[in-house]
């Protein structure tokens, strides 16, 4: 069950059957103008500040960028994409802002476009990290500082719980 | 008759894991956590059971995404233990028992619960961490293992009333096969922690605590928690607490706690352990 990077569905490839709102384009192909779009239902969990909840909408947008991920499983492979990291991911056809996000080490921006948290993993494995250093990046810390904070207990919700809530920090 | 002696709610952490597999159980960081189990470990070399049901999660891992289950059954042989991108852990293959998951698998299917057979899987440190924390480092781990793969990666898992029923069902299953084993289930994963984004670090000792006071006194409390108030009180991956909800579906009504145990940190999680006695 380990992923075989040449066998990527074309299925997934949603670059282009994507629109602005992230919203699959087959309801527009199949029915012009005669049924109303429906408006995109926010999920209550979309309120928690900091967090990309791994939903089955992003879970789709993320197919080829988490396949790309879980390449990594195996040595040669995270050999060949140091040493050609725009070469390699090219293989996945994920979405150009993916890529980026993956060639800056972008760990928020990979949340937000579809990566799962413990796929990234295996990006930061693959660059000799240790998670606590990839969450550490994610909340703008210093691993230093990070450690310090769970040492000294963790963050704790208050103030973490809702957007709002976070807003009138 | 098989039967389910005792019930093990813990973290799985995996840089717990990867303390034990480089040395460092011994320093200022780790220490406090691994004293936190000794109790455990003797408890289990006391009741040697012959079987563990590990209700844990894979990390994308044996999964990808192109299959989801929702709940899945290790029915094999051997689940040899996966390469995470670090190499695979030293720790020993792990031995299934094929006979008595196929039975599992029949009876809670039959109960309604359609879950994934799985033939051929490799397990990560969601299984093989609770193992070493309770079964220490041997050269071939003293009991067999079925496990009960649960999806609490990509939202949403199931809710914690099915994982509660679908441990009930479990019971069912073990109490109908006709061998005299002793079976100790285990619920993994949590407490509370999140482990991506901005907000990464969440501990909530108040909820893990009032979750382990539950988890004993009024179950049926913690089946109606929505995923929400785990994700918001616990942190995003506090969700995994469902299933420590089959572990303890498992046990039957009454049950009594002989042992918990709560540390702050283990990297980014909070650590959470309970042992349980089903009556």
């Amino acid at each position: 069950m380990i992923p075989i990077i040449e066998k990527v569905p074309p299925f997934q490839n949603n670059s282009r059957s994507v629109n602005l709102k992230g919203r699959i384009g087959m309801a527009t192909a199949k029915a012009k103008g005669a049924r109303k779009k429906k408006a995109k239902k926010v999920e209550a969990y979309e309120d928690l500040p900091g967090t990309w909840v791994f939903d089955a909408q992003r879970s789709r947008k993320g197919y080829r960028l988490n396949k790309f991920f879980m390449s990594l499983m195996k040595a040669d492979n995270r050999k060949a994409f140091l040493a050609d990291e725009a070469g390699y991911l090219k293989q996945f056809g994920m979405t150009d802002a993916q890529a980026q996000a993956v060639m800056k080490r972008e760990w928020n921006r990979m949340l937000e476009l579809g990566g799962v948290v413990y796929c990234l993993a295996k990006l930061a494995f693959t660059d000799q990290r240790s998670y606590q250093s990839m969450a550490a990046d994610m909340t703008g810390m210093t691993e230093q500082e990070y450690v310090n904070m769970m040492l000294a207990g963790g963050r704790s919700p208050d103030g973490w719980r809702s957007k709002s809530e976070r807003r009138g920090r | 008759m098989a039967r389910i002696i005792g019930g093990v709610g813990t973290s799985h952490t995996p840089a717990i894991g990867a303390a034990v597999d480089n040395g460092k159980t011994g320093t200022d960081y780790w220490a406090p956590l691994f004293k936190g189990y000794e109790w455990s470990k003797k408890w289990m070399k006391k009741m040697k059971p012959d079987v563990v049901i590990m209700v844990y999660n894979d990390h994308t891992n044996a999964f990808d995404f192109s299959i989801i289950p929702t709940f899945g059954l290790g029915c094999a042989e051997e689940f040899p233990i996966a390469d995470e991108g670090w190499g695979a852990r030293p720790v020993p293959i792990v031995k299934g028992y094929p006979e008595f998951a196929a039975h599992i698998a029949q009876s809670v299917i039959l109960d309604e619960f359609d879950l994934t057979i799985l033939n051929e899987m490799q397990v990560d440190h969601g299984l093989t961490v609770p193992m070493t924390l309770l079964f220490d480092s041997p050269k071939a781990w003293p009991v067999r293992v079925i496990p009960l793969a649960v999806n609490v990666v990509q939202y949403p898992p199931p809710t914690g009333n099915r994982c509660w029923n679908l441990g009930k069902a479990l019971r069912k299953a073990v109490e109908s096969w006709e061998e005299d084993l002793d079976v100790v289930i285990f619920g993994t994963g949590g407490m509370s922690h999140q482990i991506q984004g901005p907000r990464a670090g969440i501990i909530n000792k108040k909820f893990d605590y009032g979750f382990l006071d539950n988890l004993t006194r009024n179950p049926k409390k913690l089946t109606k928690i929505s995923h929400l108030e785990y994700m918001r009180e616990g942190g995003a991956e506090a969700v995994e607490l469902v299933m420590w909800l089959i572990m303890r579906g498992a046990l039957g009504s009454k049950v009594k706690e002989l042992y918990r145990f709560h540390h702050v940190p283990a990297s980014s999680t909070g650590v959470g352990h309970i042992v349980l006695e089903a009556r």
